[in-house]
């Protein structure tokens, strides 16, 4: 008996009855998956669903033999959507728990202030989250959808039903600003016209002035880039107020669900670009809202990121058993091939070599005046294709850096 | 745009700005003011009078019933606490700074549990109005006129009240009172409880304006205490002078800045009034009427 089965032996029993169930059939090591997201705090709403469907598809996978013949045993965290817990945790689950791949992090605030770690332990790491793009990092895979993939679809969209005059109303944090510069940028494009823009400090909730500040600029539609659940509060108050125009936005609704947690009709006309949420009716999308349901009846809502996560787990097992290894350049290998793609709830997506980056089907869900959803179009296979034109290209280097338009990636 | 309607829409931004100060800082200076306890439980208190109001509106109460309700439980959970913690800790003021900061986690964490990340909104009552160009909220002048409400109210139940004449004594000289017949422990505990039931008021009245999360308490919190330091040991020369100027402060800078800046008015008027005048406006103040 070698040391390696002995050790693996020695770590089954003591994972105990659990693992005793789906039992002798693991010989192996099983595979450590850490899970770093925020189940208390600010951002929990969003993100608890995060961490359930991580676990919904671990069981799956559990079920169905493992990885490659290996359990896949779950390292979870509370990382209470505080950055500092982040960097905590990061280093704790590289360091003592050694897990083969990491799921971690909700606002950018939180990826940039990990990030560093996991350069530094070279270790894997998954961002299942929207955010603003850019990352070229190759101990990064980005599954959420990125600013080319939401504003050029959404933006363009608004401006032809409702006109040119734009209003952006965002948080104040590396994600506010950089989707802030992505919308100036993409109107600027299509021949329209910023007619004002505000940036929230986190964790505001009066929006009296901005209300007022909108009113004044008398834009077409406003896009509302705000984050966390006290800033949420904008649409009760610009309703009360009776501000009544057209909203878009790249992460409301499909994160949040604003539109289950207020009063009809408050989110009247918000329009979301995004590539999950669990009203889209399609065979699939409805398979995985029933899975999720059975495993968790009290989830109030199935989110992009929850989706996201799932097909993370899914997509990471898919490299694994094509590299046989766990080893995150055995992986890259894989990626580079650029055929790791799969079926997931959404659609089928595809991971893109050069940026690590994920490609999407992008639906625009529409919000009616009773808060019911529908989809007044869908973009099939969208690429996230900024970071590999403008030179990102992760098959060859890594600069493990996050570049946006006005700070794009040196020319070579 | 004429000058009307700036005016008017400068006097509802201040308006607004003052309602949220005075309202969110009220229970926290009563506590402070007559007590001398740091309530650090003080977002807690009115989370938890925010969500009694819309439980009980979706339980279909009327929202200005589920208010009070609101307040009212706040105000008998602000009763348990200080029978069973703070009361325990009058002797040594620092200490109930980490018994309530340990409070607040618990009472957020809990809530997350039990109740789950989020509830569902209500909505805001009575619509908009139109001055010139711009609609407003007519919930939002309720606010205002409830701010105003409940510092008359407060001054009068404090000046022109048995209890506030007893409260008035028990806090100047405890002993003194309890000699002459006051139940002190009573008093302190009503004190609290009314500390309390004011933090509820102001969950209860902005619940149906707000996203409805166990951390929704802490974003009242740096309002609260900004007003509280700023304006000193007493409710009425302290906080209504305070809350006023901070206001000024914040709307214009809103205005003119933006939110962070007027965020940072706010701290910079903080470190201005404390550098100057230490003991805040209503040290100030008595100290000239004396």
């Amino acid at each position: 008996m070698t040391g390696k089965t002995i050790r693996g032996l020695r770590a089954a029993a003591l994972a105990g009855t659990l693992l005793l169930s789906i039992g002798q059939a693991f010989a192996a090591d099983p595979i450590k998956l850490g899970v770093l997201e925020d189940q208390s705090g600010d951002f929990a709403a969003a993100t608890i669903g995060k961490v359930h469907a991580i676990q919904l598809a671990a069981e799956e996978i559990n079920k169905a033999g493992g990885i490659d013949g290996r359990p896949l045993e779950l390292v979870i965290y509370d990382t209470q959507s505080d950055n500092t817990r982040y960097q905590e945790f990061m280093r704790r689950v590289l360091q003592r728990d050694k897990v083969d791949v990491v799921f971690a992090g909700f606002s950018s605030a939180s990826r940039e202030a990990y990030r560093p770690i996991v350069n530094q332990f070279d270790g894997l790491a998954f961002y299942n989250n929207q955010y603003e793009g850019g990352v070229c990092d190759a101990n990064m895979i980005v599954t959420g959808a990125v600013p080319e993939q939401q504003f050029s679809t959404l933006i363009p969209w608004m401006m032809e039903k409702y006109g040119k005059k734009v209003y952006t109303l965002a948080a104040d944090y590396n994600f506010g600003q950089i989707s802030a510069e992505w919308v100036r940028k993409i109107v600027k494009e299509n021949g329209g016209e910023m007619v004002g823009e505000d940036f929230i400090p986190l964790g505001v909730s009066q929006f009296s002035q901005n209300i007022q500040n909108i009113q004044k600029a008398k834009p077409d539609f406003v896009v509302t880039l705000l984050v966390g659940t006290a800033q949420a509060s904008y649409y009760e108050q610009a309703a009360s107020a009776n501000v009544n125009l057209p909203m878009a936005s790249s992460v409301n609704v499909g994160q949040g669900y604003e539109h289950k947690r207020f009063k009809p009709p408050s989110l009247k006309d918000m329009y979301v670009t995004t590539n999950y949420i669990e009203e889209i009716d399609t065979p699939a999308s409805k398979a995985f809202f029933e899975k999720f349901k059975a495993k968790f009846p009290s989830e109030p809502y199935v989110n992009q990121e929850a989706e996201n996560s799932y097909l993370a787990v899914y997509l990471y097992k898919q490299m694994v058993e094509r590299a046989k290894s766990t080893k995150r350049e055995d992986l890259r290998k894989e990626i580079a091939k650029g055929d790791v793609c799969m079926d997931a709830p959404e659609g089928k997506v595809c991971l893109d070599p050069k940026s690590q980056h994920m490609s999407h089907t992008i639906y625009l869900a529409h919000v009616n005046a009773d808060h019911s959803i529908d989809f007044p179009k869908v973009w099939q296979d969208i690429k996230p294709y900024w970071l590999g034109e403008a030179g990102c290209d992760l098959t060859k280097n890594d600069p493990s850096a996050q570049y946006t338009p006005s700070n794009p990636p040196p020319k070579p | 745009m004429d000058v009307g309607t700036l005016a008017f829409s400068a006097l509802y931004q201040f308006g607004d700005a003052f309602a949220f100060l005075v309202l969110s800082a009220c229970g926290l200076a009563v506590i402070f003011g007559m007590m001398g306890v740091i309530n650090l439980a003080h977002g807690e208190f009115i989370m938890c009078g925010a969500y009694v109001t819309v439980s009980a509106t979706h339980a279909g109460l009327p929202l200005p019933l589920s208010i009070a309700l609101g307040a009212l439980v706040s105000g008998l959970v602000g009763v348990l606490v200080e029978r069973v913690v703070i009361r325990h800790l009058y002797t040594r003021p620092l200490d109930t700074i980490v018994a309530t900061w340990g409070l607040s986690l618990i009472a957020t964490q809990g809530t997350l549990i039990l109740l789950g990340s989020t509830l569902a909104g209500v909505g805001t009552p009575f619509g908009s109005f139109q001055v010139g160009g711009y609609s407003y909220s007519v919930y939002r002048l309720v606010l205002f006129g409830a701010a105003v409400a409940v510092l008359v109210g407060l001054y009068v139940l404090f000046n022109a009240t048995r209890f506030g004449v007893m409260a008035r004594a028990t806090i100047q000289v405890p002993h003194m009172a309890a000699a002459l017949g006051v139940d002190t422990r009573l008093v302190y505990s009503l004190t609290f409880a009314l500390g309390a039931g004011l933090a509820g008021l102001a969950g209860g009245l902005y619940a149906p304006t707000m996203t409805l999360v166990p951390t929704m308490g802490t974003t009242f919190i740096m309002e609260a205490f900004v007003t509280v330091v700023v304006g000193g040991a007493d409710v009425f020369l302290g906080t209504a002078p305070a809350a006023a100027v901070l206001a000024v402060v914040k709307a214009t800078m809103t205005s003119l800045y933006g939110q962070l800046f007027g965020q940072i008015g706010l701290l910079l008027a903080v470190i201005i009034v404390i550098r100057v005048l230490p003991r805040g406006i209503s040290g100030f103040l008595l100290r000239e009427r004396a």
